[in-house]
């Protein structure tokens, strides 16, 4: 088979099995990444919150390294520049380490606006009736909180979606390597990229009309003013 | 004979915010059994004191104690101030209950469950046996029909009424209010000040902050009017408004004359 030069995306279509497969290792990642990294930037934003004064230094100071570095250099860092502190990691585990390391300082800084969102007096009317500061967090902040940042949440998840495709660079055989490694074989690059960008941007539209669905669900439970 | 022991009292009590001190040696009982009303103009420290007995605030020093018991702080073994464990302060200040100016019903439960919630959180209770008690509440003021509404779905008077029975469900004996109708339209303000006229005539204590004067005037067993973090003047309403009187209160009234002022001007 030899180079085509007209538009067909048939040829790269015609690989169907090994698109859905990278795929699949995408969609895992993704959701692993993203799960991962809600929980974690959880964590970290009540650290920052309610840890001590050190704690809180330590922890803003990375979410800033990571926030002011390109993904593709954390992953760069972390896969090739691991084993040299002793971290040696196969390219998936690796993938997911970096994604939801990034995720979660972007989920945690989110996390922190939600906090500071919530009116005061729901506290104090929790912390009036007799509520611990834990059931506080357990009963009040987190339901609140978690109508309050959906939408931003929402949008985070479709970011780190687009990012996994640079862990094409770890050689993790993603929906990006996968396809482009078709298209490379066929000369077919255009039609292997835009076979990418549908691919990519349908995973958005779901992921959005998913995250307005719950939004609308939740439209009851925000704020009377 | 000694006086009964007031619901609360207030002794010496200071509070300063940063450099500035909002209240400057309160003292004051708080009688079982009766409304108490505190007024004066804005950032005279009425809230603040209200929020200290709350213990939302943590007084800079003084004593306030509640039918006896230390609230927040004691006098030491060597007369200092010492704060109370946690438990206590717990033990204590389970026994108040608090109605905000801006209602802080939690938005994410229904009418029921803001009432309810920390019957099954805080005291243990079954969430079945909870509910059935938050709904008796809320059918006390007249909200039974909307048990199931959450706070987005209600009015703002309904939604203070939520609160009251929300604070109420945990049987307290002394019931704050910070300014309960302050945030509401006249027409709602009237369905609040009628739920907390038949809870004083059912012989509730009471300590509210408050503009309306003249439900101060007509509901209140005691007014306290304070200014610049003092009591300036203290005592059964037909004293504190009584001709002659203190020229700062005429002054204060002169500027509350929609707020049921005009007949004691």
């Amino acid at each position: 088979m030899g180079a085509d030069m007209s538009f067909d995306l048939g040829l790269i279509l015609s690989y169907l099995p090994r698109i859905l497969e990278g795929l699949g290792v995408t969609l895992m990642l993704w959701v692993i990444g993203s799960a991962l990294g809600l929980a974690v930037g959880f964590a970290v934003a009540v650290g920052r919150r309610y840890g001590p004064a050190p704690l809180g230094w330590l922890l803003r100071g990375i979410v800033e390294v990571i926030r002011g570095t390109p993904f593709l250099v954390q992953v760069f860092l972390l896969y090739y520049g691991g084993p040299f502190i002793g971290l040696r990691l196969e390219n998936i585990p690796a993938g997911i380490l970096a994604l939801a390391i990034y995720a979660a300082a972007y989920y945690s800084e989110l996390w922190r606006a939600g906090f500071d969102a919530i009116p005061k007096g729901h506290l104090e009317a929790a912390d009036c009736v007799g509520f611990t500061e834990w059931q506080t967090l357990r009963r009040i902040i987190l339901p609140e909180m978690t109508v309050l940042v959906l939408p931003s949440m929402v949008n985070m998840t479709i970011l780190i979606l687009k990012e996994t495709a640079i862990l094409s660079i770890i050689s993790l055989p993603e929906l990006t390597l996968s396809v482009s490694a078709i298209g490379t074989q066929h000369y077919a690059f255009v039609e292997s990229f835009t076979v990418l960008a549908l691919l990519y941007w349908a995973l958005v539209e779901i992921c959005g009309a998913l995250g307005r669905r719950a939004e609308a669900r939740l439209s009851k439970y925000r704020f009377a003013t | 004979m000694s006086a009964p022991m007031p619901a609360v009292r207030i002794e010496g009590l200071c509070k300063d915010f940063g450099t500035t001190r909002v209240l400057d040696g309160i003292d004051l009982d708080i009688p079982r059994g009766k409304v108490t009303c505190l007024i004066g103009p804005s950032g005279s420290g009425k809230s603040t004191l209200l929020r200290c007995v709350a213990l939302l605030e943590e007084p800079t020093d003084g004593y306030i104690s509640i039918n006896g018991d230390p609230l927040g702080f004691d006098r030491g073994p060597n007369g200092a101030r010492v704060k109370l464990p946690a438990r206590q302060i717990r033990k204590v200040r389970s026994r108040i209950g608090m109605v905000f100016q801006q209602f802080n019903l939690w938005p994410h439960m229904t009418a029921v469950g803001n009432v309810s919630e920390a019957l099954v959180t805080v005291r243990g209770m079954s969430r079945a046996d909870a509910e059935e008690r938050a709904r008796k509440e809320l059918d006390a003021i007249g909200l039974g029909a909307r048990a199931g509404h959450y706070p987005s779905e209600l009015s703002g008077g309904q939604q203070q009424r939520v609160a009251i029975a929300r604070a109420l469900a945990l049987d307290p004996g002394i019931m704050l209010f910070d300014e309960p109708t302050a945030s509401l339209d006249p027409e709602l303000t009237g369905e609040v000040l009628n739920v907390m006229r038949r809870l004083a005539e059912s012989g509730m204590t009471m300590l509210v902050v408050t503009h309306e004067i003249g439900f101060a005037a007509s509901v209140g067993s005691k007014i306290a009017f304070l200014d610049h973090g003092r009591i300036l003047v203290e005592g059964a309403p037909g004293e504190v408004f009584a001709k002659p009187r203190e020229p700062r209160i005429d002054q204060f009234l002169e500027t509350y004359l929609d707020r049921g002022a005009a007949t004691l001007l």
